[in-house]
């Protein structure tokens, strides 16, 4: 009886003795979750610089390899020029706009008021619902004829019914449209984070600088400033890196139009290589993204490692 | 006197931007709700004060969305992926977490920052190779290719979140176990994962909420109307060459962004101690 338990048992104990090592156990726990990213962001990372060297299109999958050809190319390209000028103007406009109406929401929303709780819920919105659908409520809201911004500005008498603007067939209004409403689904996002970050910052600081005779600007913007501003630069970043990569609002507003006046990096690289099919171009205009991106990794890093010091 | 009008101005001043602020916010899904609840004359009709109804309110579109168009379809191919993509993140993320925070000592540190950062690489640089592999899978058009992709972004985020979650964990209670005869896998599955249900709730939310606000993948891979997911469906299928269904667009709209709103409000503080990483302490 015994004799036939034992080699079952010395077994089952090396299987035990090899997950009961920190180290093994612990590869095989990461394994698979590295396994994922790394087949299905980082083979596809090497696979797209490749194609932007190559003269791949899905109707002649060739993997020839033609140098520098594509880049040059799209850059002698006008209308890349304009999309990447259009690109950084979204971007940086619509960031700024998010951080301002953030920073006083942030204000705002410090002070205890009845109803606070769902005022906060409220100005969550934009930020919660996918933007896709916030999208097609804004284009109905710009709509050439019914929009309700329009009427309202007529009922005020601002402006009369022969000269109202149609807001997404005009190019520069199109661009304020696409900036206006990155800004308004990101600056609920900036709201929490500058509260996050106030809230952080120990009261008896506060109370300290108060004590030593300073006022509400200099606790503002040398104290509590300063103090945050690690967490709200990690904010911006993801604002930042979600903004210029952008596809979804300009292509469900205007379609990258009026004459490519809205048309950005992300909107770009999915006409040119998805609908066009022209893989190894639009590869390449998606790449124009990798400094930006780079950059902003880079400040991430520096940032997240602050907290394990 | 004087104190008291300048404390009154102070305080309508104040409730003043709350308003504009709520408003602002606000407004847009106030548009969804009476456009969706409007009938078509009163809704095409440059005369009628926009704002509220002008003829009685109607069901009509609701209807029409769940009898006539692939709506239902597409909450069910959003849940499919959702609950799908849910399991595979979990399933890779739950013991990815655990690891990188305490059983690989520094580097796993590091290696935790790494995943992390993959969460920033975009879908718009990443869409065109994807799609190639999406299609020489057999999945173009499918929306398998969804459940394919979607963990390549949640579950950096994923990760990270439960990262941090299970540095806060008490070590006792993994070593009590051991102790106790516990294997050290025993006392991950045992103890730990049980002990963990709230940390795995939030984990279980974002990444059906993450699921539901994607837009850039779904519109890539997917052309065909029955796969498509909800946020797909609602956005674009609902137009008939260049006649826009407001009236049914904004239902769709609304039906798919409750769900996501409540769960966001419910769990923003863990979401936002999960995105900065903390940052501040």
């Amino acid at each position: 009886m015994a004799t036939i338990a034992e080699p079952a048992a010395r077994t089952a104990s090396r299987f035990r003795f090899i997950l009961d090592r920190r180290e093994v156990l612990g590869s095989i726990f990461v394994a698979p979750a590295i396994l994922y990213v790394l087949l299905l962001v980082g083979v596809p990372f090497l696979l797209a610089v490749y194609y932007s060297v190559s003269a791949y299109t899905i109707y002649d999958p060739s993997w020839r390899f033609v140098g520098l050809t594509n880049f040059r190319q799209i850059l002698q390209n006008p209308v890349f020029l304009e999309t990447l000028e259009n690109t950084f103007l979204f971007t940086f406009a619509s960031q700024l706009l998010g951080l301002i109406l953030g920073k006083f929401g942030a204000l705002l929303l410090l002070r205890p008021f009845p109803g606070r709780k769902i005022v906060r819920a409220l100005i969550i919105l934009p930020w919660a619902v996918p933007i896709a659908l916030a999208s097609v409520a804004w284009e109905w809201m710009f709509d050439s004829l019914y929009s309700v911004i329009n009427w309202t500005m007529i009922t005020l008498g601002i402006i009369d019914r022969s000269e109202a603007p149609n807001w997404l067939g005009n190019p520069h209004l199109a661009m304020l449209c696409v900036i206006v409403v990155n800004a308004w689904r990101f600056f609920p996002f900036a709201i929490v984070i500058f509260l996050a970050g106030i809230t952080s910052v120990p009261q008896d600081i506060i109370d300290a600088a108060t004590v030593d005779g300073a006022g509400f600007w200099r606790r503002n913007y040398q104290i509590i400033l300063p103090m945050i501003f690690p967490i709200v630069a990690v904010g911006l970043i993801f604002g930042i890196v979600f903004t210029f990569t952008d596809l979804s609002i300009v292509f469900l507003l205007t379609n990258g139009g009026p004459i490519n006046a809205t048309s950005v990096l992300g909107f770009q690289g999915f006409q040119v290589g998805i609908l066009s099919g022209d893989v190894s171009h639009g590869a390449a205009i998606s790449l124009f993204m990798l400094p930006v991106l780079l950059l902003m990794v880079v400040g991430m890093l520096r940032f997240i490692r602050r907290r394990e010091i | 006197m004087q104190r008291i009008i300048a404390s009154t101005l102070r305080e309508v001043s104040f409730y003043g931007a709350v308003a504009f602020f709520v408003v602002l916010t606000a407004f847009p899904f106030y548009w969804m709700l009476i456009t969706s609840l409007k009938s078509n004359p009163d809704l095409y009709n440059v005369t009628n004060i926009p704002f509220w109804f002008n003829e009685a309110p109607t069901l009509e579109h609701f209807r029409y969305l769940f009898e006539d168009t692939l709506f239902a379809r597409w909450l069910l191919n959003s849940l499919v992926i959702g609950v799908c993509v849910v399991a595979i993140t979990l399933v890779t993320a739950l013991p990815a977490g655990y690891s990188l925070a305490r059983m690989t000592g520094r580097s796993g540190e590091a290696l935790g920052i790494g995943v992390f950062l993959t969460y920033l690489v975009p879908p718009t640089l990443l869409f065109l190779p994807l799609s190639r592999i999406v299609a020489s899978l057999g999945l173009q058009n499918s929306m398998w290719s969804l459940v394919l992709v979607y963990p390549t972004f949640t579950i950096p985020f994923c990760t990270w979140l439960l990262m941090g979650f299970f540095k806060s964990f008490p070590r006792e209670i993994e070593e009590a176990a051991i102790v106790d005869g516990c294997s050290l896998f025993g006392a991950f599955i045992k103890m730990v994962i049980p002990l963990s249900l709230p940390a795995i709730l939030t984990t279980v939310i974002f990444t059906f909420t993450l699921t539901l606000q994607e837009f850039v993948y779904a519109l890539t891979f997917i052309s065909s109307s029955a796969q498509k997911p909800v946020t797909l469906g609602v956005a674009t299928d609902l137009v008939r060459g260049d006649i826009f269904f407001w009236g049914e667009i904004m239902a769709g709209a609304l039906i798919a962004s409750i769900p996501v709103a409540i769960a966001y409000n419910f769990f923003l503080d863990r979401f936002i101690s999960g995105i900065t990483g903390g940052a501040v302490k």
